[in-house]
C-alpha cells in the first residue's frame, strides 16, 4: 500500500483498551461467607452481586438467573475480587463495588447502610434520613430488600424502630446469626425496646446515644438514662452524638 | 484470531464462553470503529462494550441454527453503529445530569491529548476531516480503509448493495484527499 491517505487510514485503527473483554463478561466465585459460601459476581468495576449459597441454590441456576435478569455473560474467576474474602470475614476495607445499575437513592441507602459499624444497629428511619429524604423509610426498606451486595454492605446492620430485627434477604435467622456474631446483644436490646427506650444518654457527658453506639456501651450504669426519643432527650439537656447520630 | 466458524460451534456449544472468544477475537475491529463514532478514547471503550452486551442478549434468543448463519464481524458492527446512533438520540432527548457532556452529534475536531494511536500530524487531520464527512461517507471509509473491511461486508454493515458501498467509500475518500490538498495549498500559500 503505497497512497499515504489509505496508510494513514489504516494507522488510526489502534488495538482494542485490554479492559474491553472484562467490560463486557462478569465473572463468578464461590467462596466461604459468615454464613457459610456465598456467590459472587464481579465485574471490571467491581462486585456486582453476593447472594448466600444457601438462599440462592444450586450454582447453575444462580448463574442463569444473573444472566436473564442482567443480561451480561458471566464466567469462573480465576480468583476472587480482591478484598472481597478478608471483607466476607470481616476485616478490611471490601472489595470495589460496582452499583451502577441501582438509582441514585438506593446508591445513597446503601452508603449510608455501609458506614454502621460492625456490632452496632441502626433504625430504617435513620437510614432515610441520613440519605437526605426522612420520610422514605419503606423505600429504604425496600433498597435493602434487594440489596445487591449484601455482606459487604451490612444491610443486616438495619433494623426496625420498635425493636424488632425485621427482615432480611435469607430470613429473619440469618439476620440474628449476623448480628450476634458481631456481638449485638438483641436480648437486651429487646429489652430496651419493650421498656420503651430508644435512646441511652450519659448524664456526665450530656450526650445521648443509639444503644449499641461504641460512646452508649461505655456508660456506667448509675450515670445511664434511657429516652423515648431525640425530642424527650433533647428537653432533658443532652445533644445526639455525634458518631452514631441518633 | 479464532476465524468465524470456530466461534460460532463455541457459541453455540456455551454461550458465555463462546461470547468471550468473540470479544477477544472482534474487540480490536469494533472498537476501533467505535473509536471513529465519538469524541472521547473512553467513550469509545463505553460504547463499544455496551454493543458487545447488546449483541450477548440477542444471541440469548438465538436458536443454534440462526446462530450458525451470522455472519459476526458485519453483525457486530451494525449493532455498534445502531448503538451509537440510539445514545446520541436518548442524549438529545433527556439531557444528562451527572456532568458527563453528551455524545456530540460527530466526533469532535479536535483530538485530545490522550491520541497516542494518531499521534501522527496526518493522522490528526485525517481523524478530524473523517469526523466532518457525512456519514453514510464517514462509516464507509471507517469500515473499508481503517478497519479493512471486504466492500460485502461493508455493503452488509450499511444496508446496501456493494455499487453503493463501493461508491460512499469513494466519495469519502475523495473527499479527504481534496480537503487535505486544500489545507496544504492553504498552508503554501
Amino acid at each position: 500500500m503505497t497512497d499515504p491517505l489509505l496508510t494513514a487510514l489504516h494507522d488510526l485503527a489502534g488495538p482494542a483498551p485490554a479492559t474491553l473483554a472484562e467490560r463486557v463478561v462478569d465473572t463468578w466465585v464461590r467462596v466461604p461467607g459468615p454464613l457459610g459460601e456465598v456467590y459472587a459476581v464481579a465485574g471490571a468495576r467491581g462486585v456486582r452481586l453476593v447472594r448466600p449459597a444457601a438462599h440462592a441454590g444450586d450454582l447453575d441456576a444462580f448463574l442463569e438467573g444473573y444472566r436473564v435478569r442482567h443480561g451480561r455473560p458471566v464466567r469462573p474467576a480465576p480468583r476472587p475480587p480482591r478484598g472481597l474474602v478478608p471483607a466476607l470475614r470481616g476485616a478490611g476495607p471490601g472489595p470495589d463495588l460496582d452499583l451502577g445499575d441501582l438509582t441514585p437513592f438506593a446508591r445513597e441507602v446503601l452508603a449510608v447502610t455501609a458506614r454502621i459499624p460492625a456490632g452496632q444497629i441502626r433504625p430504617y428511619g435513620w437510614v432515610a434520613r441520613e440519605a437526605g429524604r426522612p420520610r422514605a423509610v419503606r423505600a429504604v426498606g425496600t433498597v435493602l430488600a434487594r440489596n445487591p451486595v449484601p455482606l459487604l454492605v451490612p444491610c443486616h446492620r438495619v433494623v426496625r424502630g420498635d425493636g424488632d430485627v425485621g427482615q432480611y434477604l435469607s430470613g429473619t435467622a440469618d439476620k440474628v446469626a449476623l448480628l450476634e456474631r458481631e456481638g449485638v446483644e438483641l436480648d437486651r436490646l429487646a429489652a430496651l425496646a419493650a421498656a420503651g427506650t430508644r435512646l441511652v444518654g450519659s448524664d456526665t457527658t450530656g450526650v445521648v446515644c443509639f444503644p449499641t453506639c461504641h460512646h452508649a456501651r461505655r456508660i456506667t450504669a448509675a450515670h445511664r438514662h434511657g429516652f423515648a426519643g431525640l425530642d424527650a432527650a433533647r428537653a432533658a439537656g443532652y445533644r445526639p452524638c455525634r458518631d452514631c447520630r441518633p | 484470531m479464532a476465524d468465524d466458524e470456530q466461534l460460532r460451534a463455541a457459541l453455540v456449544e456455551d454461550l458465555d464462553a463462546g461470547f468471550e472468544a468473540v470479544v477477544r477475537a472482534h474487540g480490536d475491529v469494533v472498537h476501533a470503529v467505535a473509536r471513529r463514532t465519538v469524541a472521547r478514547p473512553a467513550d469509545a471503550e463505553d460504547l463499544a462494550a455496551e454493543a458487545f452486551l447488546r449483541a450477548y442478549r440477542a444471541l440469548r434468543g438465538y436458536t443454534p441454527v440462526r446462530i450458525a448463519a451470522l455472519s459476526l464481524r458485519p453483525w457486530l458492527l451494525t449493532i455498534l453503529l445502531n448503538t451509537a446512533r440510539n445514545d446520541r438520540r436518548d442524549a438529545a432527548r433527556r439531557p444528562r445530569t451527572d456532568g458527563v457532556a453528551p455524545v456530540p452529534d460527530r466526533p469532535a475536531r479536535t483530538p485530545g491529548p490522550a491520541e497516542h494511536a494518531e499521534s501522527t500530524e496526518l493522522g490528526d487531520r485525517l481523524a478530524t476531516l473523517l469526523a466532518e464527512l457525512p456519514t453514510p461517507q464517514r462509516t464507509a471509509v471507517v469500515l473499508r480503509h481503517v478497519v479493512d473491511l471486504p466492500v460485502a461486508e461493508v455493503a452488509a454493515v450499511l444496508g446496501c448493495g456493494e455499487g453503493t458501498a463501493r461508491s460512499h467509500a469513494k466519495r469519502g475518500l475523495d473527499a479527504l484527499r481534496a480537503r487535505l490538498t486544500a489545507e496544504d495549498s492553504e498552508e503554501t500559500a
